[in-house]
């Protein structure tokens, strides 16, 4: 098996033509091996996923309670404590269960999307199939809270509420109103990489910079809404005496 | 005017008319969304914080309507199916 490895894609600039198109981001291979290929989506996966992981473990490494707190371990708890706080207004007192999903989807989106910055780095969130694996995870992880909060029948429940006609609606909106939720976050990724692309092919200099700082507001945002919408949906079936405390 | 002539130009027609028509509602919704949070920022000041950060989440959740319709244009413009149909024939 000869494995060959072509780099060169990736150091193109974003708006260099090959990147106009809607799922050239999976197609542009960096490592093939026969049947097997690494594109850039994997590839800058990986990067994020790094990034977090070198940034927590080196944080996590030397935790202070004391006078001397690194820079990082503010940041780092105020993320936390941040989430926290959201995870017990959307969904109640049982909110601990639920944050570690959120905070994990915000870290990645986020960073994923204030990568953008870099030239040369497509963020793996404009791509549909890595917005549509987060939207998986969140799909799978309703029945999951749902089932270990109310039991199987609470969980069943829900859909037949408030009258068993709207069976067939309540399935639908499960399934769509996750599944929008991914196409969000694609839909507002691309159209950023999209809109600074063309927008430098018109005016090359200090024009699409604009654009991408607002990319970066857009990003940031986004990246709360997935995160908030996870809180709403995963917490969305509770058992019944446990009631919303505000 | 053969096959390629009518898929391209209806395409682009297409596109345009999707992003054009499909973004009037959302503009329309997040205009009336921003009037009211400044509305009530106005009244209370105290809470402008809360107030602000509610009224970002709630205009990004109402762009989602002219995000579909841009998907929409994007693969009428560069995933057209009819048009690699087409090209395949």
């Amino acid at each position: 098996m000869i494995c060959r490895t072509d780099f060169s894609h990736w150091l193109d600039l974003p708006w260099s033509d090959k990147t106009i198109g809607l799922e050239n981001f999976d197609s542009i291979k960096l490592i093939a091996c026969g049947d097997f290929s690494i594109n850039v989506t994997i590839f800058n996966t990986w990067i994020v996923m790094a990034l977090i992981t070198i940034v927590s473990w080196l944080t996590t490494r030397k935790i202070d309670n004391g006078r001397s707190i690194s820079k990082l371990q503010i940041i780092l708890e105020t993320l936390v404590i941040w989430m926290q706080k959201e995870a017990k207004e959307t969904s109640g007192s049982a909110s601990q269960k639920y944050f570690a999903m959120a905070l994990g989807l915000f870290c990645f989106i986020v960073t994923a999307n204030l990568l953008t910055f870099i030239p040369w780095f497509r963020p793996p969130t404009a791509s549909l199939s890595t917005t549509m694996a987060l939207a998986l995870v969140v799909f799978l992880a309703i029945p999951y809270f749902s089932i270990k909060n109310a039991g199987v029948k609470g969980y069943l429940r829900k859909f037949i509420e408030p009258v068993p006609l709207l069976l067939p609606m309540n399935i639908f909106s499960e399934i769509f109103s996750v599944f929008a939720m991914g196409l969000r976050l694609f839909g507002n990724m691309l159209s950023g990489v999209m809109f600074a692309g063309i927008l430098s092919a018109f005016i090359p200099f200090v024009a699409p910079l604009t654009m991408q700082t607002l990319g970066l507001l857009t990003g940031s945002i986004q990246a709360y809404i997935f995160a908030l919408l996870a809180l709403v949906y995963t917490s969305s079936v509770r058992a019944e005496n446990e009631q919303l405390s505000t | 005017m053969d096959s390629y002539a009518i898929i391209g130009a209806v395409s682009v027609l297409g596109a345009c008319l999707c992003m054009g028509i499909g973004s009037i509602g959302s503009a329309l919704g997040e205009g009336q969304a921003a009037a009211a949070a400044l509305t009530a920022m106005a009244q209370q000041p105290d809470e402008a914080g809360r107030i602000r950060s509610t009224m970002f989440v709630t205009l990004a959740m109402l762009e989602t309507t002219a995000l579909y319709a841009l998907l929409i244009a994007f693969l009428t413009l560069y995933a057209n199916p009819f048009w690699n149909y087409a090209v395949n024939q």
